[in-house]
């Protein structure tokens, strides 16, 4: 299809904003490609502080990791389930979505304060300001993500799964899903990596 | 209460600052007190100032461009009447503290206010015309981009009202764009302003490679695009992989200033070299970014006016392709002197170097498209001659720069600011001026005054080689960029002919806003009514000149490149039927509310307004909520209205 897509015309909207997002979420990767790289020059950049290797701990990056990819397994469930507008399971999976979200970014927080407390702030050395900026940047999203899965929840119980509401899903799966994608990224090279 | 901001901001004390901000004020005065008086508040809003019409938000994006296309002449001759004078013993007028924001506004102004906005107005006018398709992709976010670039321009502005702007040269390179050497809050400024905008330009970007991938009319493959579509296609697919890095950097360098982190400092463990390379993966692909669309004008005006196809189509086509790919690869020449080691700089050498080929095979397909073409000397045309012979120049001095050794010699130097006014000016200014000239009456429906095009030409071209050509030979004798004064008199001469350039530019510049005057006070005496003045080939000469807001009642077929050239030879034929009636997006202020949303959190960012940072961040919740919850309604162009649209065209066509 998408072969004679210049012989028919426009593409249908369904098309145009999937692919449109689609395009967003490539800069996205990009922006954190530059803070991935950046992490990558001042990964030994401790100034005298702490080193990748004091301070991460598997355990927690394991959990976390379980937790953001079941919620993306449930995030894809529910857009199955709205397709074919099996109202009570797409709202099941979706707070399925989110709760291990939430959890996700709390174990986040968690690691945060505890680094913080221990005196390894983000302002302590090079190293730590890449650290808490990738992995931030990535929490950013997520808390991005969850206030935009309660918006989409409040809107397809008010509006319906109409076409419009349809294709924010849509969206919104490809963003929690490219989330996921980067968080592998993420768990290898910081955590995996760092805590050898 | 007010962060850092007292009245010591205002730069009472400095009469040439007062003396810019009394003019500003008074001017933006001036056109409030016009617009009330004639009433033309309620047209302005609903019209233009809340369109998503890819045409009208071209049409904005233009005048942004044009008006700090003055702004930043004008620092731009500060600089020359100072060099001219700051010799030996002569201090000159601007002192050095001065002298230092002025040229990093210059910068700053002429790629992101100017080149950029008068780009991506050209790209979204054209663009959607020239595909045959009623609007881009997405006509509210169109919109919204538009508004924070000019979010981003009315900041750089304000800071020469209230606080100062940065002093660190257009890239604001750290360790000295950090607190520590910076305190200020011009840097602030600086990044502010730019990440709001480069937020606007990055949505314009996907937004256009979507509507070029995916919203074509029926027919229009990718091999029969007009040049400039695939030009604009590369831009917006590097402006995607580029600008994310623009926004990460500053991000980085932000988190520096205002959290006490360690990317770029010379302490901590931080490595000032990571933000240089940094920007400049976003830097050098920005060139590209600026000049592609320029050589797509060249391509649509060479064609048009040599009366022949474009030679060479599918090469040109692979060459920007190639231009657009290989522009990544060579973000280091911008520091050789960086210490990577001869391998490394022997790669990035031999890489930009090649850059030249592609750009050589699409010079010589724009002299064989004239090689017996029916060349008719319409201003556009000159702009293209013009841009040929002074980007060659360039482009010899681009590939001795490219060359390490010489490089070493070269860098910093005047003779490098030289070679990169020589490229962007011949190739993107000058695009941008042909592209100005040619699609004016498309946009307004009356043709420009030829003659004051021509002067303004001439005046351009022959300022261009008096400003700078001195600048080669001072900058091979020592002369460094960014300096404020010089103590070798025998520089001086140099510098008396480069600020004679820049005067004979100015005329360049009085020539245009002439034109423009003077065409708009004559308009009636030059409507085109045919929608095609030039006997153009492209799909935006088929429709009316200005264009419904629907540009097409019913989508163009295309079964060739130059689909209207094509299509007129084939006149007499199809008697279309009655369209049937189409849908259009709403109007929406979407784009203006976001943007004053972006102004005052940046405003409050930069003096460190902590609680009307709060209050812009509730703000903006607010207004996403509501532009997410609210339905959107489409306007319908009834089948009655496009028939009376179609009447009222074939009725002004019938010469009286």
């Amino acid at each position: 299809m998408s072969v004679y897509a210049g012989v028919v015309g426009p593409a249908p909207t369904r098309i145009i904003v999937g692919y449109g997002f689609w395009i967003f979420l490539l800069s996205d990767i990009i922006l954190f490609s530059a803070l991935f790289a950046t992490y990558a020059v001042l990964q030994g950049q401790t100034a005298g502080g702490p080193s990748a290797h004091q301070l991460f701990e598997l355990r927690n990056a394991g959990i976390e990791t379980v937790a953001l990819l079941f919620s993306s397994y449930t995030c894809g469930l529910a857009i199955v389930a709205i397709e074919r507008r099996r109202m009570r399971a797409f709202y099941v999976c979706f707070a399925l979505t989110f709760i291990l979200g939430a959890v996700f970014l709390s174990l986040e927080l968690n690691e945060f304060a505890g680094l913080i407390a221990r005196g390894a702030g983000p302002a302590r050395s090079g190293f730590l300001s890449a650290f808490f900026s990738l992995v931030g940047l990535h929490g950013a999203h997520v808390t991005i993500g969850l206030l935009w899965l309660i918006f989409l929840i409040a809107q397809t119980a008010y509006r319906g799964p109409v076409d419009y509401v349809c294709r924010r899903l849509l969206c919104f799966s490809l963003f929690w899903h490219a989330l996921d994608i980067i968080w592998v990224a993420l768990l290898t090279m910081v955590y995996l990596m760092g805590a050898r | 209460m007010f962060g850092k901001l007292t009245w010591h901001a205002i730069p009472w004390n400095e009469p040439p600052a007062m003396a810019a901000s009394a003019m500003i004020i008074i001017g933006i005065l001036a056109i409030l007190t016009l617009i009330t008086r004639k009433g033309w508040w309620s047209y302005l809003w609903h019209e233009w100032l809340t369109s998503v019409d890819h045409k009208r938000i071209g049409v904005m994006y233009v005048i942004l461009a044009l008006v700090l296309l003055v702004r930043g002449f004008s620092d731009a001759i500060m600089m020359r009447t100072q060099l001219a004078m700051a010799a030996g013993n002569a201090p000159g007028y601007l002192p050095p503290e001065h002298y230092d924001q002025i040229f990093t506004a210059h910068g700053t102004i002429m790629i992101f206010f100017m080149a950029m906005p008068f780009v991506v107005g050209l790209m979204n006018f054209v663009v959607p015309l020239q595909l045959g398709v009623r609007d881009v992709a997405f006509p509210v976010l169109n919109s919204v981009s538009f508004w924070l670039t000019a979010a981003g321009a009315l900041l750089v502005n304000v800071s020469l009202v209230v606080g100062e702007f940065a002093r660190t040269g257009w890239l604001a390179y750290p360790p000295l764009s950090e607190l520590a050497f910076s305190p200020g809050v011009g840097v602030d400024y600086y990044l502010w302003a730019l990440q709001i905008s480069g937020i606007g330009t990055l949505l314009a970007g996907i937004n256009m490679v979507t509507t070029i991938l995916k919203v074509r009319a029926p027919g229009m493959t990718y091999m029969r695009m007009p040049v400039f579509c695939w030009t604009s296609l590369c831009s917006s697919m590097m402006i995607v992989a580029a600008f994310p890095i623009l926004t990460a950097t500053f991000g980085m360098l932000l988190l520096d200033r205002y959290a006490g982190m360690h990317f770029f400092t010379s302490n901590g463990g931080g490595n000032f070299m990571m933000y240089v390379n940094l920007i400049w993966a976003w830097g050098h692909p920005e060139v590209y970014i600026l000049a592609l669309p320029g050589f797509g004008i060249f391509s649509e005006v060479i064609a048009t006016f040599s009366g022949k196809q474009l030679f060479g189509y599918r090469s040109m086509v692979l060459a920007t392709l190639a231009i657009c790919v290989l522009s990544n690869m060579v973000w280091l020449h911008h520091f050789f002197t960086m210490g990577a080691g001869a391998d490394v700089n022997a790669i990035f050498g031999i890489m930009s170097m090649i850059i030249a080929i592609p750009t050589g095979v699409k010079l010589f397909n724009w002299l064989f498209t004239m090689f017996r073409g029916r060349i008719r000397f319409e201003v556009p045309v000159l702009w293209t001659i013009g841009f040929m012979l002074t980007f060659v120049l360039g482009g010899l001095t681009g590939v001795l720069l490219a060359i390490p050794p010489a490089d070493f010699q070269l860098h910093n130097s005047l003779f490098q600011v030289a070679h990169f006014h020589n490229v962007i000016i011949g190739a993107v200014l000058f695009g941008l001026m042909a592209g100005y000239y040619y699609w004016f009456p498309k946009a307004f429906g009356f043709t420009l005054h030829r003659g004051l095009g021509v002067v303004s030409f001439w005046c351009w071209f022959i300022g261009f080689y008096l400003a700078f050509f001195p600048l080669y030979a001072v900058g091979l004798l020592g002369a460094t960029r960014r300096m404020q004064h010089y103590a070798d008199l025998s520089w001086q001469p140099y510098m008396i002919v480069a600020e004679l350039g820049a005067v004979v530019i100015l005329c360049g510049i009085a020539a245009t806003i002439a034109q423009l005057w003077i065409s708009i006070r004559t308009r009636d005496s030059r409507r085109d009514l045919t929608g095609d003045p030039w006997n153009g080939r492209t799909l935006e000469w088929s429709t009316s000149s200005p264009p419904p807001a629907y540009n097409f009642a019913r989508l163009p077929v295309v079964d060739s490149i130059d689909a209207f050239w094509v299509m007129k030879q084939r006149a007499g034929a199809e008697p279309a039927d009655p369209a049937p009636a189409i849908e259009m997006p709403r109007n929406s202020a979407n784009g203006f509310l976001t943007a004053f949303v972006a102004v005052v959190i940046g405003f409050a960012l930069i003096w460190h307004i902590w609680w009307l940072v709060i209050l812009g961040l509730a703000g903006a919740l607010i207004l996403l909520v509501t532009f997410g919850w609210r339905e959107r309604v489409p306007v319908e162009v009834s089948a009655e209205q496009l028939a009376a649209d179609a009447g009222a065209r074939q009725r002004a066509m019938v010469p009286v």
